[in-house]
């Protein structure tokens, strides 16, 4: 797909609205109708909707009754309000209709993108350059403390550090394993399932998961119940804490990303040695190549477009990885804190706004090149399909 | 990886036919298949630790470790339900189970329909700044949603002034369902808008055009047609998006805050895992629980999961 817009094609003019042959009084009567029924219609929908929100907002109410009208009002209100929006534009004057339509239907994305999104940007920036209330000008001072303060320093370290180790370790792996899993006479697809599974669930259940094998008790206190302790207590050695093994720490943590997004990593690599002809491998191997070669000679080079997909895609989530970290708790005396978590550290736990504002402002930054080449990219592998 | 019609092959889960006999340079030997099972085994322990856990009794939990029960598998001393009682009711779990339906399926459908409906504009009806528009929403892939998270608290708890005029009224959206809503439908239109574009505006147009001529206006050729076409397209963002709504933690901590009667999943789980970090019983099923719809989500709809995923990596 590429980003040229197709112009569709010409609309046939719409078909004529009001049958002829109606005198004056009638199609005046119609006409009040109309507009009737142009305001009456959106704002019934919009009181109704209103009313339902101020229900919800009830806390008292049953919680399942609630969740219930929650779910119907939620999904079924946003088409009602473009039904109603539409029905207004049919009762405007002929020739206004097909010109308005359009802007009903993308208006709503484009006002909630606004207000959402593009907004927000321009105000971070402006209160990344303000107090801790957001407020005020304070210059550089919150940029000159995003890049001297010692934990906002190690979180950068620690940040990059998870941009190299997880995409490197994740696409290693995935690759190695797309690759010995497509030479399997059967099972494959059991096998791929299990591996791309973790990609259900949450980073918090994930990191949960994980603390249970991390899990630390010091001698005297208990059984270790951890899965990496116990086998070093069956090995007759004492246990270790090891969230708090600094730095050592922060690669433990990024295992559970690892984890996460190796199946991810995969399934997208799978697909592309999959769609390598078959017979420029069998050209190989006839030709003598060890099964080495054909991987480092064909293979590799064949899928190197999507490796480079799937690793910038790692290095945008591993810039952004917050829950993990957040989860897992105590960052700063155990030395992990990444960016994004100190940014919200700064603004909801110790209520700095310019200090917050200004690391978001950071990691956007840093996050748009990569973004950008990772959009342009994936168009050129839609465009290639 | 691919979203527009008409659809290519399915990405994964057809096992590739057999090789023909004697075909020995292709090593599905020995080699691969304990390669394999290793690394799935691996890949399995820690969830498989939690499973185990979770139903086992507290006093047992604390005694031995999980792997334990491999010798004592059919020990009825060795299995219980009450850590599920007990993380549904006084855990809070059950209602964070409804809040985290409340917040996901509108936060998932609101998304898709506004992003259709733009989708749909933007490829077959004609307009002054369309491709504008268009580049201008596909854009905003770039921005993280860290950069909105201060305004839009702000714009929820005291509206918004420019020079003393409010410009955004004072909603007080702050911690109610439509405040969480309309915050992921934001950070999901982007994506959604440019992928539904790619597959509603590659539809053949002869069946749109022979719509138009049978008199169908857009409104009904929207709803009639290109909706039902759509399908795979929009089951495989709504599966993404849902993923990312239900496992999301920061945006529901944000915007809907983590008292008892208003948290979701993550955030119950999250503040138990900070309160009552050793009690794993507890921390095991309230974890399990959190992920049951994933998982099964996960394995009902496979194929459409994964192209969901694959098609959402680009989401900022």
């Amino acid at each position: 797909m590429t980003t040229k817009v197709e112009e569709p094609p010409a609309a046939p003019p719409p078909p004529p609205e009001a049958p002829p042959g109606r005198s004056p009084g009638q199609a005046a009567g119609l006409t009040l109708l109309r507009l009737l029924g142009a305001v009456v219609v959106p704002i019934a929908a919009f009181a109704l909707l209103w009313l339902t929100f101020d229900f919800l907002r009830d806390a008292d109410a049953n919680r399942l009754v609630l969740a219930g009208v929650a779910i119907v009002v939620g999904g079924g209100g946003v088409f009602l309000l473009f039904w109603a929006m539409n029905s207004t534009v049919n009762h405007l004057p002929e020739r206004f209709r097909e010109g308005v339509r359009p802007y009903v239907f993308v208006g709503p994305a484009l006002v909630i993108l606004a207000v959402f999104l593009v907004y927000p940007v321009i105000s971070t920036i402006i209160i990344s350059f303000g107090d801790s209330r957001g407020e005020g000008f304070v210059g550089l001072d919150n940029y000159d403390f995003v890049f001297s303060d010692e934990s906002m320093l190690r979180s950068i370290r620690n940040t990059a550090g998870w941009i190299v180790i997880v995409p490197l370790v994740a696409v290693t792996i995935g690759l190695a394993f797309a690759t010995l899993a497509d030479r399997l006479h059967r099972g494959e697809a059991v096998a791929k399932s299990l591996i791309f599974m973790p990609m259900a669930i949450s980073f918090v259940g994930a990191t949960v998961t994980w603390t249970l094998i991390y899990s630390f008790r010091p001698e005297g206190f208990g059984t270790n119940i951890g899965l990496l302790n116990g086998i070093k207590q069956g090995l007759g050695l004492s246990p270790t804490a090891w969230l708090q093994q600094t730095p050592w720490n922060n690669l433990l943590l990024m295992v559970i990303m690892i984890w996460i997004q190796t199946g991810f990593a995969m399934v997208v690599l799978s697909a592309a040695i999959k769609s390598i002809p078959d017979e420029i491998i069998e050209a190989a191997r006839i030709d003598g190549a060890s099964e080495l070669q054909v991987f480092r000679r064909i293979i590799v080079p064949s899928i190197a477009p999507t490796i480079a997909v799937v690793v910038t895609y790692m290095v945008i989530n591993s810039m952004k990885v917050f829950d993990i970290v957040f989860v897992i708790g105590n960052a700063e005396t155990n030395e992990t804190e990444v960016i994004a978590e100190r940014m919200i550290e700064w603004f909801f736990i110790s209520n700095h706004d310019g200090r917050g504002a200004a690391i978001a402002v950071v990691l956007f930054v840093a996050v748009i090149p990569v973004m950008v080449w990772n959009i342009r990219r994936f168009r050129e592998q839609e465009a290639l399909r | 990886m691919t979203l527009t019609a008409p659809l290519p092959e399915e990405v994964e889960t057809e096992a590739p036919p057999p090789p023909g006999e004697g075909e020995e340079v292709r090593r599905g030997g020995w080699f691969v298949r304990i390669t394999i099972l290793v690394i799935v085994a691996l890949w399995l322990i820690p969830t498989l630790g939690v499973l185990v856990t979770s139903f086992r009794p507290e006093s047992v939990v604390n005694e031995t470790g999980w792997w334990t029960t491999v010798a004592h598998l059919f020990d009825s001393g060795e299995w219980t339900l009450q850590n599920y009682r007990d993380a549904l009711d006084t855990g809070g779990f059950e209602n964070a189970f409804l809040n985290s339906l409340a917040v996901t399926i509108p936060a998932t459908v609101i998304p898709i329909t506004i992003a259709a409906f733009a989708a749909y504009a933007f490829s077959w009806m004609e307009f002054r700044g369309r491709y504008v528009m268009f580049v201008a929403v596909v854009g905003l892939l770039v921005v993280p949603l860290q950069m909105a998270l201060i305004p839009i608290l702000k714009l929820y708890s005291g509206g918004a002034r420019l020079g003393g005029v409010p410009i955004f009224p004072d909603l007080e959206l702050n911690g109610t369902f439509l405040g969480i809503w309309l915050a992921h439908t934001a950070f999901g239109l982007p994506l959604a808008v440019y992928l539904l574009r790619n597959f509603i505006g590659s539809l053949p147009s002869s069946i749109i055009e022979s719509a138009r001529v049978d008199g169908a206006d857009h409104f009904t050729i929207f709803w009639r047609l290109v909706v039902p076409l759509s399908v795979p397209a929009l089951a495989a963002f709504a599966i993404f998006q849902f993923l990312w709504v239900w496992n999301d933690l920061l945006v529901a901590r944000i915007f809907l805050g983590a008292t008892e009667e208003n948290r979701v999943l993550t955030i119950a789980l999250q503040t138990l895992a900070g309160s009552r970090a050793q009690d794993w019983h507890l921390l095991t099923s309230a974890a399990f629980i959190t992920m049951i719809l994933p998982l099964l989500v996960f394995f009902s709809l496979q194929r459409y999961f994964i192209r969901g995923l694959t098609a959402g990596a680009v989401k900022g």
